[in-house]
């Protein structure tokens, strides 16, 4: 691990993650733990929860990169992280495109911009 | 409010203080002092307040703009790996295999803005591509085109998160900031004034008192000087008093030889 450099973290399905691997964010660590998670259809909740909990807990991982339609599934570990680090940022997924409604970030500022949101 | 004997302005040396008076208008003194404290430490946290919740405003609005573009990108980059897909097939398995060293990594830097300080994210490259024999069958003009949106979508995420992070913090920022804004207001300003409002009550007492007492002994004095003097009168008349030789009175001087 270089010194202060830290790594993205992906959680999404099959292409995501392989559209971010050849992108240049894959690594595995000393123990070969990767630092990314392809979540198919038998994956279950427990699974996800848990490597999502590991990288919060790993102090290498800077962002983690979360599908939508997943984190509406963990959603409650998402709420209940409120560390500014790692940033956790919700990205859509082929099947499932951007909803600005369901994001935890913009959820926390629902009072203020509302006109904007529904831009 | 002033002394009521005299109706000079009540200050620190009066002539009607008493040894404890000074340590009532040293309290006063210092009450004064720390209610101009906290009333400067309140306008300087609102000022703070103010310019951190103005950052605030800015970083949202320019993160739903990011979010939005962000959108656009990841969908773009979907659709080249679905073309990539095509041509190449599955690649999926074997690029998931390779995985070895990240060559895109993230460093956290401080950025400071009202004394807050934000962590924010920069992105930097190291090492070489890994994937860079991946495309070589087929598809490689498809694989470059796709290795290079997701790149783009990598850096534009990076920008996202710094956003993130700084609204989080600024977040957090501005909560506590506020909570002391109102502590100051509605706690510890009446607490001084209060203070203040009844160290003023003592004093006036005080100097009421004072005045009190100077008058009962004006009094008593004026009965006994009465009382003398009556004395007086009655051992004059009865003759036993001598008067003692009046300089101004004396009518033959025996030292004067020449009158």
């Amino acid at each position: 691990m270089a010194g202060r450099g830290k790594l993205i973290a992906v959680i999404g399905d099959e292409d995501t993650v392989t559209g971010f691997l050849l992108g240049g964010i894959g690594e595995l660590n000393k123990n070969r733990h990767p630092n990314f998670l392809v979540v198919e259809k038998d994956t279950t909740i427990t699974e996800i929860e848990d490597t999502f909990r590991q990288f919060l807990s790993r102090d290498d991982v800077g962002i983690i990169l979360i599908n939508q339609y997943i984190a509406e599934m963990v959603r409650h570990a998402l709420d209940a992280h409120q560390r500014s680090i790692p940033a956790v940022l919700e990205i859509p997924s082929k099947e499932h495109p951007y909803d600005a409604a369901k994001d935890s970030i913009l959820r926390r500022a629902r009072g203020m911009f509302t006109a904007e949101d529904l831009r | 409010m002033g002394c009521w004997c005299c109706r000079q302005w009540l200050n620190p040396v009066h002539h009607n203080a008493g040894p404890d008076q000074f340590v009532f208008v040293l309290a006063q003194t210092i009450m004064k002092a720390r209610l101009k404290g906290a009333q400067t430490g309140r306008n300087l946290l609102k000022k703070k307040s103010d310019a951190l919740t103005l950052r605030f405003r800015q970083i949202l609005k320019k993160i739903i703009e990011t979010k939005m573009l962000m959108g656009e990108v990841m969908r773009e980059a979907a659709f080249s790996l679905a073309e990539a897909k095509f041509t190449a097939g599955d690649f999926s398995t074997t690029v998931i295999q390779n995985v070895n060293k990240a060559q895109v990594k993230i460093r956290a830097k401080k950025d400071n803005v009202a004394g807050v300080t934000l962590p924010v994210f920069e992105h930097y490259h190291e090492g070489t591509d890994s994937y860079e024999l991946t495309g070589l069958a087929r598809g490689g003009e498809q694989l470059a085109k796709l290795k290079r949106n997701y790149a783009k979508a990598v850096e534009l995420l990076v920008e996202l998160a710094s956003l993130q992070t700084s609204f989080v913090t600024l977040d957090e920022a501005i909560k506590i900031t506020n909570r002391r804004v109102n502590a100051i207001e509605h706690v510890i300003i009446p607490r001084i004034e209060r203070t203040l409002a009844y160290i003023i009550t003592e004093l006036d007492e005080r100097e009421r008192e004072e005045f009190y007492r100077l008058k009962k002994i004006q009094e008593k004095k004026k009965i006994l000087k009465e009382k003398s003097e009556k004395d007086l009168e009655q051992r004059r008349a009865a003759g036993e008093v001598m008067e003692p030789a009046n300089l101004l009175a004396e009518e033959k001087d025996e030292d004067l030889l020449f009158e």
